[in-house]
């Protein structure tokens, strides 16, 4: 494997997937989640341009990790929406305080 | 050596990265989620991909900033993270495994294609690519929906918070 600007770019957009995986397994507040989401998502979206450029169809790959980008910014909204309210409600941001589900 | 721009800038986001996922406290982790939006966007512009950068700096580092410094001060003191359910050392060696696996399975099918699509955003995505320019647009409206909910000061019935 020789260490090609590509190749540099697919092992940090791994290396990202990696840290954001790690996250999600970690995390517990809910705020949190929304964060390594981000994380995730940042991957996503380089490794959408990055295919972009390797298929020689760079628009397509700036036009779905556009759309990416669009998606990923109302889940962070939609998500701390969330966690204030259940903050207000439950008192607390921590996962499984906040799980009423038995069994 | 060739790509030394991207290394920094990769290593830098990385690195920002593991500090936003490993800070107890969530406005640190904040700080460096901008990082790694700005050293993203960096490395987005040297792939080639202007607009997409732009849009990644402002809105990542800019817009998706603000909402989290401003939901950390409304939970206030809760805004800690408490220790995971799952061993750390487990959870690392399962990612670990499971990046190497992701490489070593993607790697090989890799080769840069000569073949030269448009290149231009705006016809792709003005072209090609309108249902998402629709999708969009209903996702934005959502997301006026969901700022509404996060100002919202209203504390739902049957709340069991005690304290104002």
């Amino acid at each position: 494997m020789s260490w090609t600007p590509m190749n540099i770019v697919l092992l940090g957009i791994v290396c990202l997937f990696g840290i954001g995986f790690y996250g999600l397994l970690i995390t517990r507040n809910l705020i949190k989640f929304v964060m390594v989401l981000q994380i995730l998502i940042k991957g996503v979206v380089l490794a959408l341009v990055f295919a972009g450029k390797l298929s020689g169809n760079l628009g397509l790959g700036q036009s779905t990790a556009a759309t990416v980008i669009v998606a990923d910014t109302i889940v962070a909204v939609v998500g701390l929406a969330l966690a204030v309210q259940v903050r207000r409600r439950f008192g607390t941001l921590d996962v499984p305080k906040i799980s009423t589900l038995r069994g | 050596m060739n790509g030394i721009e991207y290394v920094l800038l990769l290593v830098g986001a990385i690195f920002c990265a593991y500090r936003a996922i490993v800070s107890k406290r969530i406005l640190t982790s904040t700080i460096y989620l901008a990082c790694i939006s700005a050293l993203v966007s960096a490395v987005l512009y040297l792939l080639g991909a202007p607009q997409v950068a732009v849009m990644e700096l402002s809105v990542g580092a800019g817009l998706v900033t603000v909402l989290l410094v401003y939901a950390v001060s409304v939970v206030g003191e809760d805004a800690l993270d408490p220790a995971s359910v799952i061993p750390k050392p487990l959870a690392f060696i399962v990612v670990g495994l499971s990046a190497i696996l992701l490489g070593w399975m993607v790697y090989p099918s890799i080769q840069l294609s000569e073949q030269a699509g448009p290149i231009d955003l705006a016809s792709v995505l003005w072209q090609n690519r309108v249902l998402d320019v629709w999708i969009q647009i209903v996702l934005i409206f959502s997301g006026v929906m969901g700022v509404l909910g996060l100002l919202s000061e209203r504390t739902p019935e049957g709340s069991k918070e005690k304290h104002s």
